[in-house]
């Protein structure tokens, strides 16, 4: 090959960052993070090297869907705010490629992971890309307003891929992580989706804000939210639970469910006259109510490794 | 005339390859290690060394 090749036909050539940044990293550290805690709370303890792996293949297994998702979605990415600076439709990396990366990286992330924990962790992460890029992305994501609700269940899985790596099964308190997930997730989009107003109307995404309005989208983002704190109270009080997470379970749910009576009790001449301050107070809140959950799981698992 | 790589789509390029080749080394490591850890620790293997395993034999009806 000689210098000649410069002169192709593509105008911007990509930089790794590029495709790195195909593989939704933020999305990843929340994965990265709650897999982990899936991993170590788990009654059997792997190898380090065998920990590292199995998080870095459920990592790489979630970023290969990420891209999968920016391939297929890249025509609506380019009409939201949000996502216009994404590498597809910014024109920095071809559809094409997306699409090769983010093939490759599932095979060999869905194997590795098998090949470095079992068969059963590998099984799951394939059902969760499977999951995330065909059954959301593609099936359900422009045609239901209930996309977040079962995509939800994508981001989810984590958890019970790392407690499946160190067991080599499913068991209640995985199921549980994985529900705390699944019923945080509406309440965290819809409470996006009323301060990101104008963006899902521009791409035609059936948000509940779309097709169903305001009104009902903050109740039932309420709704969501008082289901999920059953949820937080039973892992609370399972085998993964202990004092710590019952404690945050407790002031984390109070809060949130304040929160969402705050959203559900106003209508939009109040939210637009101070810019969607709950909304977006409720936004932030949902991330600390997620990390702060599974950060009560891991201080449950050390306080019980030192007693 | 000589050619000199000083055009910015060499050096995406250069930061690219740099990115793929150092994420191959690194793939390569982990592997590595994945195996000295489950050679180290006997995880269930065979290996054909010319020594008779009845075990290894298919069942015969």
């Amino acid at each position: 090959m000689t210098d000649a090749s410069i002169n192709a036909t593509r105008e911007y050539e990509p930089t790794f960052g590029d495709y790195v940044a195909l593989l939704k990293p933020r999305v990843m550290s929340l994965v990265v993070f709650t897999a982990l805690v899936g991993l170590l709370v788990a009654p059997v303890s792997l190898h380090p090297v065998e920990a590292f792996a199995a998080i870095l293949f459920i990592a790489l297994g979630a970023g290969a869907s990420g891209a999968l998702n920016m391939w297929y979605d890249a025509d609506i990415d380019g009409v939201m705010r949000r996502t216009r600076r994404r590498p597809i439709p910014s024109g920095r990396v071809e559809p094409g490629e997306a699409l090769a990366i983010g093939v490759a990286l599932s095979g060999l992330s869905v194997v590795m992971l098998a090949l470095a924990t079992n068969l059963v962790a590998a099984g799951l992460l394939a059902f969760t890309i499977f999951f995330y890029a065909v059954v959301y992305t593609m099936w359900l994501k422009r045609s239901t307003p209930q996309n977040i609700v079962i995509g939800g269940a994508a981001g989810a899985f984590p958890p019970m891929i790392g407690w499946a790596a160190a067991t080599g099964g499913v068991s209640v308190e995985s199921v549980l992580m994985f529900a705390l997930i699944f019923m945080w997730t509406p309440p965290h989009f819809w409470a996006l989706a009323l301060f990101m107003r104008s963006d899902y109307d521009d791409a035609g995404v059936p948000m509940l804000t779309v097709t169903h309005g305001r009104r009902v989208t903050r109740k039932y983002v309420l709704v969501y939210t008082v289901l999920l704190a059953p949820v937080a109270f039973g892992l609370a009080f399972s085998s993964v639970g202990g004092p710590v997470t019952l404690a945050a379970a407790v002031l984390l749910n109070v809060m949130f469910v304040k929160g969402a009576l705050d959203i559900a009790g106003r209508g939009e001449p109040a939210a637009e006259a101070d810019s969607y301050g709950t909304e977006k107070r409720f936004f932030k809140l949902s991330l600390a109510y997620l990390f702060l959950h599974f950060g009560a799981l891991l201080a449950d698992a050390a306080l019980r490794g030192i007693m | 005339m000589a050619l000199k790589a000083t055009h910015e789509l060499h050096r995406r390029r250069f930061s690219r390859n740099l990115g793929v080749g150092l994420t191959l080394v690194a793939l390569v490591a982990l592997v590595f290690g994945l195996t000295v850890v489950k050679v180290t620790r006997g995880d269930p293997m065979q290996g054909f060394d010319h020594q008779v395993r009845p075990e290894m034999e298919a069942p015969t009806q």
